[in-house]
C-alpha cells in the first residue's frame, strides 16, 4: 500500500546541456484572506493568543459539523479561472484521514478526485522566454493547528514535547498543484513570484510568505539527458521564501546530480530545507506508508456552480499580471526593468498606475520616480509602497512641480523625503521651505541687471563673444537667490541682455 | 477475504489502536467472518450504477463569511488531558505531517 | 391515578395548562419512579434532578405568568448521552469520553429547551451508538423492563426502557441503522426514525454521518409526533440539514388510513423471523386493511443487501468519525513516550471491543486497495436499495413489515457473535441507507408476552401519511395507555 499519489502527468522536460534534465513540480498552499474560517464562524488573523480563536467546530469537539463558507468556495473558483482551469460542474469535498496533534479530527477536509478546478496554466516570464507551467488542480482544504516544540533546537526531531494551537486550524487553504514543467530552479522561483503577483491581484490572500500564509513544497528530480523515465521524485519541504525557492532547490538539484555522477540511487523520499545552511536533509522517515482512506466527506454535500456563476466570475475577473506588463509596454512605454518591478506586485501596479493618471505625461517619469527614489525610501524603512503616507496624486504633483521647473530636481528629492516623514502634499512642503523657483522673468530680471552691474568685466566678455564666461554670472543669480532662480531662465535672460 | 495477522497490524497502526495479542487474534477471525457476509456485495456486478455518499438532494449548501464569537481560551482548553501556557501539551511527536 | 408518572405527555400538557399538575410536582414525580427503577434497569448514564428541577420552576413561573414557551412548557424529556448538553457530561456510552464536559448544546436540546421541557438527564446506550441492545455501553447494561433478564435493544435502549417504564414520557434516541426503532419495538414503545435531514445534526456525537438521524420515542403516536414537531426544522449549523420549515406532523394525525395503499415487504416474514413475531406483524397487516387501507404484496429485492451495506459504510464512517478520540483535546488519555504511543495506547483503553472491532472494519474498508471492492460497492448498494424504495413507493403510499425479527433477547445471548447481532438490524436498515421515514408501533406481544413491533415506512418526508397510519392503528389496538401497555416491573 503506497502513498497516495494524487497526480501524475507526463512532463516535458528540456535537457540541459551538461547531460542532466531536472523537472520540477510544485504544489503550493495558499490561506485565504476571508473573515471566517473555512467551516466556522472563528476570526481568521495571525497570530495572537494561542487558542483564542476556536470553536467547537474548528476544535473538533464531538457532535459538531462544519459548514463551508461561501467566499471560500468563491475566492477558489476565481483563483482557478485566473488560472485557466476548467471548473468542476460537480465538486466534492472528501476527507483524508492521519493522526497528526496538529489536526482537531485527525482528519482533514479536503479534496481528491473532484476538486473544483482542473487543467489550468500560468505562463511565467524565465528571461526572455516565457515558460508556459501547466496547473494540474486547484483546491480548498482547511489548514492545521500549529505545533510549538520544546525542548532541544526546537524542531521535532529532539524536542520533549509539543505544545498545540488551534487558532489556524480550519483556515481556508487553497492548493494548487502544477504538472513537471518546471526546468530550473530559477523558473521555480519566477512560477511562484508569478502566482504570487496573480493571487495578490485578485485580492485573495495576504500572500505573506513568511507569515505562511503561501507555502511552497516542490517535487524535484533529476536524471540523465535522454533517459525517458522521469528520476527519483523528492519532495522539498519547508520552503517560506521566494529566495528559499531559489536556493533549496539548486542546493537539491545539485545534489541529486552529484549522487547520480557518483554512481549512486537516489530514493524517494521527503527532505526539508534548513534556511540557515541552505541545505536539504532528510525528514525523519515515516515508520510507514501513509494511507489516507479519501471518501466522500458525509457531513457536506457536493457543489455543482452554476454556469451563469461562473461566468460571472470569470468576467469580473481582474487584469493580470502578464496582461498588466503587456499593457504596460504597449500604453506607457514602459521598459523591461520597470515593468518587472512594477508589475512585482498587484499593489504596486495599482499604485502606479493612479500616480500614472494623476501625472497624465510621460508614465516613464512617474515610473522612475518610483522605481529610483521611493523604493529606496520604503527600503530603508522596510515599508511597502501601499503603505506611504501620501497618495499616488501627491507624487504626481511633485513631477509636476519639477517639469514646471517651479523646484528643481535635486530639491525633489529632498521635497519627497519629507513627504515620506510626513505625508504632506509637495507644493506645501515647497512653500514651507521656500523652495519654489523663482520663474517670474520680471523678479529675475531685477537681479540679473543687478549681477551685471556689478560684473561689468565678465559681462563684456560674454558680449564679446566669449559665450562660457556665461556660467559665472549664472553662478551669482543662483547665489543671489539662495539657489531659487530658475537656471534656465536666468541663462536666457543673461543671453538676452547680453548679446553681441 | 480473509483478514490475516499481517493486515491487523496494518490497520491496527492505520487507525491508533494499541491492540493485545488475544484482540488481534480474534480480530483477525472476526473480521474475516464478517467480510465474508459482505461478500455477498462484493461480488455483485454494479457496474454503471452510481455510488450514493448522501441520500439527500442538496447542493452548494454554504454560509455566510461572517465571524461569530470564539470559545475564550480556558473554555477550550477546559478539557484537555495536559496543557501548558494555553496550548494542548502532548508527548514528543517522532513524525513529520 | 398513580400522579404524572404513566400520563402521556399531551394528557400532561394539558393538565399543565389547566393548572392541575405544576411541572415541578411532575419532574418531582419523575425522579422518584426513576428511583424505583433505575436499580433493576440502568437506563441513565446522569441524572440532572438540580438542573430539572430548576427548569421546572422555571417553567411553572412561565405558566403563571400566562407565557408558557409552547403547549408543551414544563413537560420532562431525557437525551440519549450522545446529545452534547452545555454543562452536562456527555459520554456516548463510552470511557475515552469520561469527564468531558461540553461548551455547547446540541440543536435537539437547544430547541427542547426553547419549549420549555425539563431535561430529566442523559440516557444509556451502546458505546457510540455502536450496538443493538444498550450491552456495549461503556459503563454498565440497560434492562428490559419487560423482562428484565432481557437487554433492551439498542442503542437507544436507555430511553427506550426509561419510556416503557414509565420514568419519562418521552425521550431522545438516534439512529444510524434502528437504534430508535429496534429498542422501541423491544420496549413495546413508540420510535420514530425521521427522513435523513429532518432533524439537526448539529451536537450529536456522530457515528456514521450519512446515517445518523435523531428520533424520538415515546408510548403513542401523538406524543413521538409531538416531540418530533419540537425538534424538526432547518438548522443552519447541519449542512445535510433539510431546507425550509419542517412540515406539519400533527394536525392530520386522525385521518385514518382509508385513502392509503399499504405495501406489504413479502420477504420479511420468511426464514429467520420468529414466528410470535410474524403472527402480531400479519395480524396488524389484517387490522390496517379492516381501516381501510388497501394492502399489495411489493418486493424489494435489494434489502438483502442492506445489512452487508451498512455493515460497511457505517464502520467506514465510524473510523474517520472516531478518530478524534486521541487524548490531545478531551476526554481520556493513557501515558505514552511519543504521541502515537499516547494515541494508540488511549485508543486501545479508551474504547470498548464493539468500537475497536468496527474501526478496524471500517479502516480496512477503506484502505488503498479496497475502497472500491467494499465501501465503493456499499454506496452503489445504497443506490440500489433507494431506487427499490422508488419504485415502491410509486405503487403505495407505506410499506410495513416487522421491526426487527425478534423480540428482546437474553443479555449475553449474542454479544459473541458480531454477526448475529447485526441481523437484529436487517429490517431497519435499508431505511437509513436509502434516508427516508419510518416508525415503529406496538402490535401485540409474542408468545413469552414480549412486545412485537410494526414498522412502517414512508417516502422521504412521507411523516404525515406515516403518523396517521401509525396513530390509526394504535387507536384501533387500544394498546397505548392500555394497562397492558405497562410492563410488569
Ligand atoms: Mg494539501
Ligand atoms: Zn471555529
Amino acid at each position: 500500500m503506497g502513498r497516495v499519489v494524487r497526480v501524475e502527468a507526463a512532463a516535458v522536460t528540456v535537457a540541459a546541456a551538461d547531460g542532466f534534465a531536472t523537472t520540477v513540480g510544485l504544489e503550493i498552499h495558499v490561506e485565504l484572506s476571508t473573515r471566517s474560517k473555512m467551516f466556522c464562524g472563528c476570526e481568521v488573523a495571525f497570530g495572537g493568543e494561542p487558542n483564542t480563536r476556536t470553536c467547537p467546530v474548528c476544535l473538533g469537539l464531538p457532535g459538531s459539523l462544519p459548514v463551508v463558507n461561501g467566499r471560500a468556495v468563491e475566492h477558489t473558483l476565481r483563483i482557478a479561472l485566473a488560472l485557466g482551469c476548467d471548473i468542476a460542474a460537480r465538486s466534492l469535498f472528501h476527507r483524508k484521514n492521519y493522526f497528526y496533534p496538529d489536526i482537531p479530527k485527525n482528519y482533514q477536509i479536503s479534496q481528491y478526485d473532484l476538486p473544483f478546478g482542473v487543467g489550468g496554466a500560468l505562463e511565467v516570464p524565465d528571461g526572455d522566454e516565457v515558460v508556459r507551467v501547466g496547473i494540474a488542480r486547484v483546491h480548498l482544504e482547511e489548514d492545521t493547528g500549529k505545533s510549538l516544540h520544546v525542548g532541544g533546537t526546537g524542531r521535532i526531531a529532539d524536542s520533549e514535547y509539543s505544545l498545540e494551537d488551534f487558532n489556524r486550524a480550519g483556515t481556508p487553504l487553497v492548493e494548487i498543484v502544477t504538472e513537471p514543467d518546471i526546468t530550473s530552479p530559477g523558473q521555480a522561483r519566477a512560477f511562484v513570484s508569478e502566482l504570487r503577483a496573480l493571487l495578490e491581484s485578485l485580492g485573495v490572500s495576504d500572500v505573506r510568505m513568511e507569515e505562511g500564509s503561501l507555502r511552497v513544497d516542490a517535487n524535484v528530480s533529476v536524471r540523465r539527458t535522454g533517459e525517458a523515465e522521469h528520476g527519483t521524485k523528492v519532495e522539498v519541504k519547508n520552503l517560506n521564501s521566494i529566495r528559499s525557492v531559489g536556493r533549496a532547490l539548486e542546493h537539491e538539484v545539485a545534489r541529486q546530480r552529484s549522487a547520480l555522477e557518483a554512481g549512486g540511487q537516489l530514493i524517494q523520499e521527503t527532505r526539508h530545507f534548513d534556511e540557515k545552511a541552505g541545505t536539504t536533509s532528510p525528514l525523519r522517515s515515516k515508520e510507514y506508508a501513509f494511507d489516507y482512506r479519501y471518501f466522500p466527506e458525509p457531513d457536506l454535500v457536493p457543489f455543482e456552480p452554476a454556469r451563469a456563476d461562473v461566468d460571472r466570475l470569470r468576467a469580473s475577473l481582474p487584469e493580470s499580471p502578464a496582461r498588466r506588463r503587456e499593457r504596460f509596454a504597449r500604453e506607457l512605454g514602459l521598459g523591461a526593468h520597470d515593468i518587472a518591478v512594477l508589475t512585482a506586485s498587484a499593489r504596486v501596479a495599482d499604485w502606479f498606475e493612479r500616480a500614472a493618471r494623476a501625472y497624465g505625461g510621460d508614465a516613464k517619469r512617474v515610473a522612475n520616480w518610483i522605481t529610483a527614489d521611493l523604493f529606496g525610501l520604503l527600503n530603508e524603512a522596510a515599508a511597502e509602497l501601499h503603505e506611504t503616507r501620501f497618495s499616488p496624486e501627491d507624487l504626481a504633483a511633485l513631477v509636476k512641480l519639477v517639469d514646471g521647473g517651479t523646484i528643481s530636481g535635486k530639491q525633489a528629492k529632498a521635497v519627497l523625503q519629507e513627504m515620506f516623514a510626513t505625508g504632506k502634499a509637495p507644493d506645501a512642503i515647497a512653500a514651507e521651505r521656500g523652495l519654489q523657483q523663482i520663474s517670474d522673468a520680471h523678479e529675475l530680471g531685477a537681479v540679473v541687471d543687478q549681477v551685471v552691474a556689478d560684473n561689468p568685466d565678465v559681462a563684456a566678455k560674454v558680449r564679446g563673444g566669449q559665450t562660457s564666461a556665461i556660467g559665472f554670472l549664472v553662478g551669482q543669480v543662483m547665489k543671489r537667490t539662495r539657489g531659487r532662480a530658475n537656471p534656465a531662465l536666468v541663462n536666457g535672460l543673461l543671453r538676452d541682455k547680453l548679446a553681441p | 477475504m480473509a483478514v490475516d495477522r499481517a493486515a491487523v497490524d496494518h490497520v491496527a497502526r492505520l487507525a491508533r489502536l494499541d491492540l493485545t495479542e488475544e484482540e488481534r487474534g480474534r480480530m483477525s477471525a472476526e473480521l474475516t467472518h464478517i467480510l465474508e457476509h459482505a461478500a455477498r456485495i462484493v461480488a455483485l456486478d454494479l457496474d454503471g450504477v452510481e455510488p450514493t455518499s448522501h441520500s439527500l438532494d442538496l447542493r452548494n449548501v454554504t454560509r455566510p463569511d461572517e465571524v461569530i464569537p470564539c470559545l475564550p481560551q480556558e473554555d477550550a482548553i477546559a478539557g484537555a488531558p495536559a496543557a501548558e501556557s494555553g496550548r494542548f501539551r502532548v508527548p514528543r511527536i517522532i513524525e513529520e505531517p | 391515578m398513580s400522579g404524572p408518572v404513566w400520563m402521556s405527555a399531551s394528557e400532561l400538557a394539558a393538565a399543565l395548562s389547566s393548572g392541575s399538575l405544576t411541572s415541578a410536582e411532575v419532574v418531582e414525580g419523575l425522579l422518584a419512579r426513576a428511583d424505583a427503577i433505575e436499580p433493576s434497569l440502568g437506563t441513565y448514564l446522569c441524572r440532572t434532578p438540580e438542573r430539572a428541577l430548576e427548569q421546572a420552576a422555571a417553567s411553572d413561573a412561565r405558566r403563571a405568568a400566562g407565557e408558557a414557551a409552547s403547549r408543551f412548557d414544563g413537560v420532562p424529556v431525557a437525551y440519549k448521552d450522545i446529545f452534547v448538553t452545555r454543562g452536562v457530561a456527555t459520554t456516548a456510552g463510552s470511557r475515552i469520553l469520561e469527564g468531558w464536559v461540553p461548551p455547547y448544546d446540541a440543536t435537539v436540546v437547544a430547541r427542547c429547551g426553547a419549549a420549555g421541557l425539563p431535561g430529566l438527564g442523559k440516557t444509556n446506550l451502546d458505546e457510540f451508538a455502536m450496538g443493538s441492545s444498550t450491552e456495549n455501553s461503556g459503563f454498565h447494561v440497560t434492562r428490559n423492563p419487560w423482562d428484565t433478564g432481557r437487554v433492551p435493544g439498542g442503542s437507544s435502549g436507555g430511553s427506550a426502557a426509561l419510556v416503557a417504564a414509565g420514568g419519562v414520557p418521552w425521550a431522545w434516541g438516534t439512529e444510524t441503522g434502528g437504534s430508535v426503532r429496534q429498542p422501541a419495538a423491544l420496549c413495546g414503545v413508540v420510535g420514530i426514525k425521521p427522513t435523513y435531514g429532518l432533524v439537526s445534526r448539529s451536537g450529536m456525537v456522530a457515528f456514521a454521518s450519512s446515517l445518523d438521524q435523531a428520533g424520538p420515542i415515546a408510548r403513542c403516536v401523538g406524543d413521538a409526533a409531538a416531540l418530533l414537531q419540537i425538534a424538526a426544522g432547518h438548522d443552519a449549523r447541519d449542512s445535510t440539514s433539510i431546507p425550509g420549515p419542517a412540515p406539519d406532523l400533527l394536525s392530520g394525525l386522525d385521518d385514518g388510513v382509508d385513502d392509503l395503499r399499504v405495501g406489504v415487504v413479502a420477504s420479511t416474514l420468511g426464514e429467520g423471523v420468529q414466528p410470535g413475531v410474524r403472527t402480531a406483524v400479519e395480524d396488524g397487516f389484517r387490522r390496517l386493511e379492516k381501516l381501510g387501507a388497501d394492502l399489495i404484496e411489493v418486493s424489494l429485492p435489494s434489502f438483502e443487501y442492506g445489512i452487508s451495506a451498512y455493515y460497511l459504510i457505517a464502520p467506514a464512517e465510524a473510523s474517520s468519525n472516531l478518530a478524534r478520540y486521541d487524548g490531545v483535546r478531551y476526554g481520556r488519555r493513557a501515558e505514552g513516550d511519543d504521541v502515537i504511543e499516547m494515541m494508540s495506547r488511549t485508543r486501545a483503553e479508551g474504547f470498548g471491543t464493539e468500537v475497536k472491532r468496527r474501526i478496524m472494519l471500517g479502516t480496512y474498508a477503506l484502505s488503498a486497495g479496497y475502497y472500491e471492492a467494499y465501501y465503493g460497492k456499499a454506496q452503489k448498494v445504497r443506490t440500489l436499495i433507494a431506487r427499490d424504495f422508488e419504485r415502491a413507493f410509486d405503487a403505495v403510499d407505506l410499506l410495513v413489515c416487522p421491526t426487527s425479527p425478534t423480540t428482546a433477547f437474553g443479555i449475553g445471548e449474542r454479544t459473541e457473535d458480531p454477526l448475529a447481532m447485526y441481523l437484529s438490524d436487517i429490517f431497519t436498515v435499508p431505511v437509513n441507507l436509502a434516508g427516508n421515514a419510518a416508525v415503529t408501533v406496538p402490535c401485540g406481544v409474542d408468545e413469552k408476552g414480549l412486545p412485537v413491533g410494526l414498522q412502517i415506512i414512508a417516502p422521504a418526508l412521507g411523516e404525515a401519511t406515516m403518523l396517521r397510519a401509525a396513530h390509526a392503528f394504535e387507536r384501533d389496538l387500544g394498546w397505548a395507555g392500555s394497562s397492558a401497555s405497562r410492563p410488569p416491573l
